[in-house]
């Protein structure tokens, strides 16, 4: 028995040597594209059997978290770190952390009204007030003038929101703060807010449990989501004045129209992006990479995956409804990956 | 045994065992302290800002770090009260069918039941909640409360189907469980003579059961009581999936509410910021206090009841 047990434990040991000779690198972070980051990781290691990625979706904050701390090689997050975040990386690792974004997303309005089935159109006023509290029912002429043809019942609307902290909740926040002031100035932006009106349901699937259960509810969740689960969700009126659709196409127009004006760092927000048929509740998630990584094989190894990302990489995201990045995007990331040292 | 030096009564197996059992019964308090530690020190930043103010503000705001525990320490007291005052009248019922009235094979089987219950994690009890209370609530129990009894502040106000009742249905039907099993293991072990003497005195069965059997027990009974408390308090996901997380304080059980568990669990990982993620540890350092309050209050009440008992027996 005791030689049996001895055996194994060499054969454990030796196994797990052989497995562990090729390259590890660890990332944490964002949990909305972990399905793509999954796909991704999955087929560069096939391609490239000797170099393993391992990611934990563990939320964009402890992403940010574990890469400042130096737990993890790279992080992932929905939202870009704001100057003190960066601040703070350059005080701990004593150099600059870069952002690189991977894929699109985009959050959609849902709702349950009694009698409605046909596609609401929502204009940028009606969303911010009824969140603040101030339009409180279906039957407001905010909401009625952009739906004529519809009957509207006159009942109370139900907000729902977000409980726990999101990248979704981020973005929803970052559109309504560009396009109301009252709602900039009483709540801002973040993964969590002080929400002045509204239930709160955790995840995607508690806002879509909450709004189908609630008779009169509307509520915000990732467009993925709406998508795979076959929510209905209404149209939002662009900067250009078109009541768009949120879909693959439009989401990669939001970003083609905000490339002009991007950053060099590519921290950008590019809700209520410029161009006709850009949806506008649109973002990018990012990839965060420290600028000076001392293992010779790790940097290589983070360098090539970029690459292939850019290239390669983003042919499975339709399959798995994440937009591509545009042609302008992908040109100017593919520029900033020799800023990796 | 004071005689001898401790390194000689060491060889003696009895002494042995006693330094080993003595080092496990001080980890348990070693784990306790260090827990407590940790909250400690980890929610130094928000201690420092906020001070006292912690417990009465009512803002939770991330985005201007302001933070504020008094909605949720509401929310934590009121569902656990629903909860408790839901549970209490039911869960000693039925351990005194089980234990007194009951022939032995049904209270065998439906013990068997209850400990099935007990076992259901919690997740399953927030499902649960989500599919089948908060119809519910909506249809059925919100219009038979409110239309006759509006008035009252308990009972005013719309309801959304989530809200401090529902979150404190759900509670109680997790905490039945405890109740039941332990009364009943109490009232079971009342012995026979009491009984038996009350039945010769001419009681009825009810009035031997009610009169001195159930408090005989008293004890193990309350202390069934503060275990489902204990429940009660620190329940989390059943919680956070019925209570419409909304951080308000309001008089009316309908109303959507939070506790101090729920927020933890929702906002912990996605919180960046250093006094965002300690003010959240300092919530747990709240909810820690509270307990321990409670639990001395039980023990309080327990000593003083016995002590009652005791002097009215002589």
């Amino acid at each position: 028995m005791k030689r049996a047990a001895l055996l194994l434990a060499a054969i454990v040991a030796l196994g797990t040597a052989v497995w562990a000779q090729g390259l590890l690198i660890n990332g944490a972070g964002a949990t909305f594209p972990y399905p793509i980051y999954s796909k991704w990781f999955d087929v560069y290691h096939q391609k490239n059997s000797s170099i393993q990625f391992n990611y934990q979706s563990v939320g964009s904050g402890a992403g940010i978290k574990q890469v400042t701390e130096g737990t993890v090689d790279f992080g992932a997050s929905d939202g870009p770190m704001n100057d003190a975040q960066l601040k703070e990386f350059q005080a701990k690792r004593g150099c600059e952390i870069l952002h690189f974004p991977t894929v699109l997303g985009a959050v959609v309005p849902t709702y349950n009204v009694q009698g409605v089935t046909a596609s609401l159109n929502f204009t940028p006023e009606a969303l911010a007030g009824i969140y603040l509290g101030k339009i409180t029912k279906w039957n407001d002429p905010a909401i009625a003038g952009a739906n004529k043809g519809v009957s509207l019942p006159a009942q109370d609307i139900v907000v729902i929101h977000r409980s726990d902290g999101s990248g979704t909740t981020y973005i929803w926040t970052d559109y309504l703060s560009k396009v109301s002031d009252e709602w900039k100035s009483k709540v801002n932006r973040n993964t969590s807010v002080n929400w002045p009106v509204g239930l709160g349901g955790k995840g995607n699937e508690g806002v879509t449990g909450l709004v189908k259960q609630t008779p009169n509810a509307i509520g915000y969740v990732e467009l993925i989501y709406a998508v795979q689960n076959k929510i209905p969700y209404g149209t939002v009126k662009n900067a250009a004045g078109s009541f768009i659709k949120a879909d693959l196409a439009s989401v990669t127009a939001a970003a083609a129209g905000a490339a002009k004006e991007m950053p060099a760092d590519f921290r950008v927000s590019i809700t209520n992006a410029p161009g006709k048929t850009a949806y506008p509740i649109s973002s990018f998630t990012w990839l965060l990479i420290p600028s000076k990584i001392q293992d010779a094989a790790k940097r290589d190894a983070i360098k090539g995956f970029l690459k292939w990302m850019l290239t390669e990489g983003q042919s499975y995201n339709e399959a798995l409804s994440y937009a591509k990045l545009p042609k302008e995007v992908v040109d100017k990331e593919l520029h900033a990956i020799s800023k990796v040292q | 045994m004071g005689s001898r030096s401790f390194l000689s009564r060491l060889r003696e197996g009895d002494e042995i065992a006693r330094l080993i059992t003595l080092i496990f019964a001080a980890m348990v308090v070693l784990i306790t302290l260090l827990l407590v530690y940790e909250l400690w020190v980890n929610s130094t930043l928000a201690r420092h800002k906020f001070g006292l103010s912690f417990f009465v503000t009512r803002v939770w705001d991330p985005v201007t770090d302001e933070y504020g525990a008094l909605p949720f320490i509401y929310g934590t007291l009121v569902t656990s009260a629903v909860a408790l005052f839901l549970a209490v009248p039911l869960g000693i019922g039925a351990s005194i069918f089980l234990a007194e009235l009951a022939p032995p094979r049904i209270s065998d089987t439906l013990q068997f039941f209850i400990d099935l219950l007990a076992a259901v994690p919690s997740v399953i009890y927030g499902l649960l909640g989500i599919f089948i209370v908060v119809p519910l609530m909506r249809t059925v129990i919100y219009p038979a409360l409110n239309k006759p009894l509006g008035f009252l502040p308990i009972f005013k106000g719309p309801s959304y189907g989530v809200g401090f009742l529902t979150a404190g249905i759900v509670l109680a039907i997790m905490v039945i469980p405890y109740i039941i099993s332990v009364s009943r293991e109490v009232l079971l072990s009342v012995p026979r003579d009491q009984r038996e003497a009350a039945l010769a005195l001419g009681s009825t069965r009810w009035e031997s059961t009610w009169k001195v059997v159930v408090p005989f027990a008293k004890t193990g009974i309350m202390g069934s009581i503060f275990l489902a408390l204990a429940r009660a308090l620190g329940e989390t996901m059943a919680v956070t999936m019925v209570i419409g997380n909304t951080p308000t304080i309001s008089a009316s059980l309908f109303s959507p509410g939070d506790s101090i568990a729920s927020v933890i669990a929702n906002q912990f990982t996605e919180a960046t910021g250093d006094l965002y993620l300690q003010s959240l540890i300092g919530l747990g350092l709240v909810l820690f206090l509270l307990t321990f309050v409670i639990n001395g209050l039980a023990r309080l009440l327990i000593i003083v009841t016995t002590e009652k008992g005791s002097k009215v027996s002589n």
